[in-house]
């Protein structure tokens, strides 16, 4: 965006301004520069985001994001709970996806303590991974179009994620806060019926995106707030650390689903969305088709979904259910050692990432063989791809500013931790 | 042949003299550098097209609390070329707690460091913007050190006054 020009200002309002006050010229007045300060109380921010700028005129030339409104020291707290006690806490990681976190941290532990969760649990944990990723999709596709200013589409997506939550609500018994993974498996079992229900759900999803995908796509306005802002081109991206959408919205085809496949990626048909422009139109763009491909895998998911128990049988890890602890000694004794002494996974280190709705979500775990974790580092996509917001908003007006912040789609209590 | 005798092949060759030690856990390979070496292992890591590690994931350190080196910084860095990864680790000097940057190498490594700064308080010696990331600036301790409280410092965070 260039600078204001003289040429450019209507005569009148050149002629407005000097009589204002006789000492300033039109130069004086275009040139000076202010400080803007922005959030992070701000509706546009996504959360408790605080931005200072330093405009001139209406355009920034700086642009320094300040986090730690939420940070709430979850590395600080892991050091000082057990390994099952903190799966509630990664809910509140990026309150968007909860069962995408969930399945990430017990991945790492079960990677660290050597279990081995049932083929039945993980087919479970991947449709959840995915569905979150709808949910999680769809609102940042709302929210962008409504920080551009078209309310209605936040609607539409929020009325498709109403139905996300309500399977989240029959399957773990909450909507937001699901905690729904255990170490070596999952809390409970998905009946037929509700299987029946999530088929039922993403049969519709595709013919819902391409409304909303519709509605946005031939609107003028959402289109030029979008087109040519934020650009960041792919050896700028992958300096910044950029994963997820905002990196494959820069044409890098990178995906950990793929690049290092866990759970049964590896077994399921779909395409990572790749478009080259790297602007705030292609990250929308990435995360609507990401919709979709998510439906797919769900739908393999439902097709493929094996019979079986949904947590392993490794008694001296995995907490036995209580039915069984009420009524015979071994899992009694077990479940005594585990809940007093808790999991201790051998000495060493593990960093197991999976991809999700973000970007790249990490968890790395030292452990010295106790019950709880030396230590634990949370890499959260959010947090990483904020670091990008500084480039990508110079040269661009205040108004662009929060549509780049939309497009990157950070959730704080992942960047705060 | 494998990646990771590849890897290890090539480190050894351009690093020689045993300055590198390869420890594995799980199937997750460790390289041990010394401090003086760190910034230009990691941008022999980035540069070479073998390896090609350009995506720095995550940067950040451990606190032994009554080891005799006390910290140790621990970088992840994938190469999307091989689908692979690798930590680097490096420990911190005792007397003044600091290493050097690599931002240099990395440009994400800019804010990871400053919340390691934050969190433990270790000096990144030509750091472009050394500030704490999460805590306040006046606020004087380094929270995820081992001896600080899990119920934090009383008094340690201005609180706005009570009417």
């Amino acid at each position: 965006m260039e600078k204001l020009k003289k040429e450019i200002v209507h005569p009148k309002i050149i002629q407005a301004l000097l009589e204002q006050d006789n000492n300033l010229t039109v130069e004086d007045v275009l040139d000076n520069e202010m400080i803007l300060n922005m959030g992070p109380q701000h509706p546009a921010t996504h959360g408790v985001l605080r931005v200072v700028l330093r405009l001139d005129g209406e355009t920034v030339i700086a642009c320094v994001p300040e986090l730690g409104y939420l940070h709430r020291g979850y590395e600080k707290m892991a050091e000082n709970m057990g390994y099952l006690e903190y799966i509630p806490h990664t809910d509140r990681l990026d309150y968007l996806s909860p069962p995408a976190n969930n399945v990430a941290y017990v991945l790492a532990v079960e990677k660290l303590a050597g279990i081995e969760a049932p083929k039945r649990a993980q087919y479970i944990r991947m449709i959840m991974s995915e569905l979150a990723r709808m949910g999680s999709h769809l609102i940042a596709i709302g929210a962008l179009a409504m920080d551009v200013g078209a309310l209605t589409v936040f609607l539409w997506t929020m009325r498709e994620r109403e139905k996300i939550l309500n399977l989240y609500d029959v399957i773990c018994g909450a909507r937001f806060t699901t905690s729904y993974t255990r170490i070596g498996g999952v809390a409970q079992d998905i009946d037929s019926a509700t299987l029946i229900n999530i088929r039922e759900f993403i049969d519709q999803v595709d013919e819902n995106v391409d409304e909303i995908e519709k509605l946005l796509n031939s609107n003028r306005i959402f289109i030029e707030r979008l087109e040519g802002v934020g650009v960041i081109n792919a050896q700028d991206a992958i300096d910044f650390g950029l994963t997820g959408p905002s990196l494959r919205g820069s044409g890098v085809e990178f995906d950990l689903r793929r690049a290092t496949p866990y759970m049964f990626y590896n077994e399921m048909d779909f395409k990572i969305p790749v478009y080259k422009e790297g602007d705030c139109l292609a990250r929308y763009f990435v995360r609507a088709d990401e919709v979709r491909e998510s439906v797919k895998i769900v739908r393999q998911c439902l097709d493929k979904i094996p019979q079986g128990p949904v947590l392993a049988n490794q008694p001296k890890k995995v907490m036995p259910r209580k039915v069984e602890v009420y009524t015979r000694m071994e899992e009694l004794i077990h479940d005594f050692m585990l809940v007093n002494f808790g999991l201790n996974p051998p000495v060493g280190e593990i960093y197991h990432a999976v991809e999700n709705s973000k970007g790249e979500l990490g968890f790395y775990i030292v452990s010295k063989g106790e019950g709880h974790p030396w230590k634990m580092k949370i890499r959260s996509p959010s947090f990483v791809n904020l670091q990008a917001l500084s480039k990508l908003c110079i040269g661009h007006l205040i108004s662009d500013v929060v549509a780049i912040i939309g497009s990157l789609d950070p959730v704080m209590g992942e960047a705060d931790k | 042949m494998d990646f990771k005798e590849l890897l290890k092949n090539v480190l050894t060759e351009q690093f020689p003299g045993g300055k590198l030690q390869f420890s594995e856990f799980t199937d997750e390979l460790t390289v041990t550098v010394s401090r003086d070496i760190y910034v230009e292992f990691c941008a022999f890591l980035k540069t070479d097209e073998r390896l090609a590690f350009v995506l720095l994931e995550d940067l950040t350190a451990i606190d032994w609390a009554t080891r005799k080196s006390r910290f140790t910084v621990v970088a992840h860095v994938f190469s999307i070329a091989n689908s692979s990864r690798l930590k680097v680790k490096a420990p911190v000097d005792d007397k003044d707690f600091s290493i050097d940057t690599v931002t240099t190498v990395w440009q994400t490594a800019n804010w990871h460091e400053r919340e390691v700064f934050d969190m433990y308080g270790i000096i990144f010696k030509n750091h472009p913007d050394l500030r704490r990331m999460y805590m306040p600036e006046e606020f004087a301790y380094h929270p995820l050190r081992k001896e600080f409280p899990l119920m934090g410092i009383p008094g340690s965070l201005p609180l706005p006054k009570k009417s």
